[in-house]
């Protein structure tokens, strides 16, 4: 059991998660992750470890309520406990001083770009970021992003804040405008990371992108993560989850990444049924949880 | 007691047969499909054995487990003292008499199966350890001493388990690491239900608590902690490693990542440690009831997988296999029962390319019909591709049961540790001594996907080399004939 030290949400839908995990934080490097599951009969999720304090004996997560078992985990609270955090897992981000590297995240994908950002800072590399949502209140991390990038370009589909148009559009203008770019690393919905290898192909610039397949083990031994990058098989979660944005077949993710939304889309509404159906419903699920605060008598930590 | 019957009329009695669910009950649900010998078919069975003075059954037993004396004591009807018996040589017999490939082990070497059928040894094994469990396991005794030596085992499948076992008897203190949530490896995740009971590795595991073993799940060493920590920080003073070979094989063939195309290690995971067969599981696996299910390879794997669709309600089932029967690797039995149950057995061919649909779903297989040609290095005759056989099968899921190569993640964070060109790593095969004092290796991590027996063989004399290294502090360096390649 996770002891969770503090909860709060960043945006809608959208929460950070500080939870006791001492060995994951003394080992944790940028781009790696987590197996999570929430409850004793819940799945293995993959998140990205945001943070860390190897002394304190934490990690961060930051989790976007898309499906079941995300929109469960963003009930919890501080006190809360959840069950399996294995990690960390997956190849860590290749750092090294590139020149001017450009990090964008769209969405939730700004949580997982920010741990690298910060490692690229620290390598000496210059850090333009754009960090794009589809509106003003999806932008995530800002203040974040701001202490670690020497430039922070927010973006909003609808103009309600920052530069109006995608992050596409605006690593374009930097383009147009002449600036050097050296490294672009993009983070979010494959539709956004395949725009951008669009972008950066032309120009030859070294781009790395963070897929996200289907996850079990998250151990290279069930083979689901499959993605093909160069017309190669590797398996995102230890081969990866970073690789050349320029070699991977997106298109092939995308499907794969739609397998079980039929399966997906029952489970939240279930799960969204039963929780409106009552607090009393809810506080019996959470105690299921081994949530302290529910009013259990035995905490199950 | 039973009697002891003159050799002549132990001859005349045949095989007892093990009772079991009838196959079109069975593929309805996950239960165990033998149920098990009863006591009075147990005694049956045990008379059959001559009682040899130079028991040949006993060198076909990778652990060499006291056959003769164990059988006599059913025969005695003493069921303790044959579980007493067994447990000196291995640990985990429930589990061993289920899934050991009995018919090319002990029971191969069997005097009786030079006329008739070999004495049901493994059935036999099963029932005493079941007879035990049943009763209620009486609770390890405590070792005599504690050496104050700790050892960290890495891998909770039958060669951690069973070194861990023989370590904490010594007096050692054990603790497990285990990348997965539960605890057991294969014989969790791979191995289904209806053959293994979950509840029996479980118990197997208990026992280990009993004697002190402290087991850490969700730890995955060479992330979570390196080889190095532990023998550094983390204060053990030796580790061994029994990670097994879970790096799932692809055919290679052009569709193979097409959606409804599993590794059989994903679609076991899914459906027994995810236990996505359950109505409310959170973990799905794509809907095989009412389709056509193509499960490639001839090993327990693809049996397992076979079976296990046609219980989440496949309307077909078919194993397609390059070569022909003779040359399945899978156990005698579970061949028999998927045939019971329904399963198509498509040999001596291979699969082409897979297509699928506009949603990358797989939709068909390209086969081609291979004949048997010359003999390859392992042995068997290799299938050679029979020109202008090809025709395409329309199929709705696929697994890929080809087999299983070393997970790397050992290799890559630890230095001075060896590893063969096929991944294994190097591994003294008497002791399990690797190339880096203090740590041993044994199990399908060093021998590549193989039983049960063979890795609690591996894990047994491992633990005994540990114990020889803790005592004297001599390190050799592994003597190992196939080089280092
Ligand atoms: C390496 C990696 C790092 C990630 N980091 C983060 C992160 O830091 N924050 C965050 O919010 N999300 C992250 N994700 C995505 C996150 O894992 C999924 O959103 C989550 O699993 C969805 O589960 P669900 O039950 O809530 O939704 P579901 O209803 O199950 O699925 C919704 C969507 O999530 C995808 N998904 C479903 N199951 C899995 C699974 N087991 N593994 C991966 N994707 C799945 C599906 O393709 C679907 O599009 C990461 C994914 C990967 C692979
Ligand atoms: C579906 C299937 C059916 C089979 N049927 C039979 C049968 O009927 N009879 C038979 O004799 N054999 C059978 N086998 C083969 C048999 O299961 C294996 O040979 C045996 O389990 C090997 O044991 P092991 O302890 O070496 O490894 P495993 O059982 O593979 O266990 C290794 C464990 O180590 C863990 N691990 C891996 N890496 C790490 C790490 N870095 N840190 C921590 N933990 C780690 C894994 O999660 C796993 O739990 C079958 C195999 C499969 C897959
Ligand atoms: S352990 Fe396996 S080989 Fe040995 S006696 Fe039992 S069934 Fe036979
Ligand atoms: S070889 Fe067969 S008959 Fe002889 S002791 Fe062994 S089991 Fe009994
Ligand atoms: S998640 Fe199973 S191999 Fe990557």
């Amino acid at each position: 059991m996770h002891r969770i030290l503090e909860a709060r949400f960043l945006a809608p839908d959208i929460k950070l998660f500080r939870i006791e995990a001492p060995k994951i934080a003394r080992k944790r490097r940028a781009g790696q992750f987590v197996i999570v599951r929430v409850t004793a009969d819940g799945e293995r999720i993959p998140l990205t470890i945001a943070d860390g304090d190897p002394e304190a004996g934490w990690i961060a997560l930051i989790v976007q309520g898309v499906g079941k078992t995300t929109r469960l985990l963003n009930t919890l609270e501080a006190g809360d406990a959840i069950q399996d955090v294995a990690g960390p897992l997956g190849a860590p981000s290749h750092v090294e001083n590139f020149g001017t590297a450009v990090v964008i995240g769209g969405g939730v994908g700004t949580a997982i770009a920010w741990p690298t950002a910060v490692a690229l800072k620290q390598a000496g590399n210059r850090v333009i970021s754009i960090i794009g949502g589809r509106t003003r209140e999806l932008v995530i991390l800002e203040d974040e992003m701001r202490r670690v990038a020497d430039e922070v370009h927010p973006t909003t589909d609808d103009g309600s804040y920052g530069f109006h148009g995608l992050v596409t559009d605006k690593l374009q203008q930097l383009l147009d405008e002449g600036r050097t770019i050296d490294f672009v690393l993009a983070i979010g919905p494959v539709p956004m990371m395949r725009a951008v290898a669009e972008v950066t192909r032309p120009h030859g610039i070294r781009t790395v992108v963070s897929l996200n397949p289907i996850m079990v083990d998250g151990t290279g031994m069930c083979g689901g993560c499959r993605v093909e990058v160069g017309g190669e098989t590797r398996f995102a979660c230890v081969d990866g989850p970073e690789f050349d944005a320029h070699q991977v077949d997106y298109e092939l993710l995308a499907l794969r990444n739609r397998a079980y939304v039929e399966f997906e889309r029952a489970r939240l509404e279930e799960f969204e049924r039963r929780r409106h159906e009552g607090p009393c419903r809810l506080e019996r699920q959470l105690e299921e949880l081994g949530r302290e605060d529910a009013g259990s008598a035995t905490p199950r930590a | 007691m039973a009697e002891f019957l003159p050799p002549k009329e132990r001859r005349l009695i045949p095989r007892q047969e093990m009772p079991e669910q009838d196959p079109r009950e069975r593929i309805r649900n996950f239960a165990e499909v033998n149920l098990g010998l009863t006591p009075e078919l147990a005694i049956r069975e045990a008379q059959r054995c001559l009682g040899c003075k130079n028991p040949k059954c006993v060198e076909g037993c990778p652990v060499g487990i006291r056959i003769r004396d164990f059988i006599f004591a059913i025969v005695e009807e003493k069921f303790d003292e044959a579980a007493r018996i067994i447990k000196q040589d291995n640990s985990l017999p429930a589990i061993c008499g289920r899934v050991c490939p009995q018919e090319e082990q002990c029971e191969k070497l069997c005097i009786v199966g030079k006329r008739d059928r070999p004495v049901a040894i493994g059935w036999l094994e099963r029932f005493v350890a079941d007879h035990e469990r049943e009763r209620g396991i009486p609770d390890p005794e405590p070792p005599a001493r504690r050496s104050g030596r700790r050892v960290a085992v890495v891998g909770s499948g039958p060669a951690g388990l069973s070194c861990a076992t023989d370590l904490a008897r010594m007096g050692h203190e054990v603790v497990v690491f285990e990348a997965l949530h539960e605890l057991g490896g294969v014989l969790v995740y791979g191995i289904p239900e209806f053959r293994l009971p979950k509840e029996i590795v479980r118990a197997e595991i208990d026992q280990l608590r009993k004697m002190g073993v402290r087991f850490e799940t969700n730890t995955v060493i060479g992330l979570t902690a390196t080889v190095d920590e532990l023998l550094g920080s983390e204060g053990f003073d030796a580790v061994f490693l029994g990670v097994g070979a879970g790096l799932p094989r692809f055919l290679g063939v052009p569709g193979e990542n097409l959606i409804g195309i599993y590794s059989a290690n994903e679609f076991l995971t899914r459906v027994n440690l995810m236990q996505a067969w359950r109505e409310d599981a959170d973990t799905p696996v794509l809907d095989v009831a009412g389709r056509d299910v193509a499960v490639f390879g001839g090993g327990n794997t693809a049996m397992d997988a076979v079976r296990t669709s046609l219980r989440l309600g496949a309307r077909s089932a078919k194993i397609i296999y390059r070569r022909s029967e003779a040359e399945m690797p899978a156990r005698n039995e579970e061949i028999a029962h998927a045939r019971e149950e329904g399963v198509e057995f498509v040999l001596l061919t291979n699969p082409l390319r897979f297509d699928g649909d506009e949603n990358g779903r797989v939709r068909s297989v390209t086969l081609q019909r291979m004949e048997l040609g010359e003999p390859d290095d392992s042995g068997r005759r290799r299938p050679v591709p029979v020109p202008g056989s090809e025709y395409v099968e329309p199929i709705d899921l696929a697994v890929v049961a080809i087999g299983n190569s070393p997970n790397p993640l050992i290799g890559r964070t630890t230095g001075d540790i060896a590893h063969t060109r096929w991944g294994t790593i190097v591994a003294d095969e008497k002791t399990g001594r690797t190339t880096r004092r203090g740590v041993f290796a044994g199990g399908d991590i060093v021998t590549g996907g193989a039983t049960v027996i063979l890795a609690m063989g591996a894990g047994r004399r491992a633990a005994r080399a540990i114990d020889e290294f803790l005592t004297t502090g001599v390190w050799d360096d592994p003597q190992v004939a196939h080089g280092t390649g």
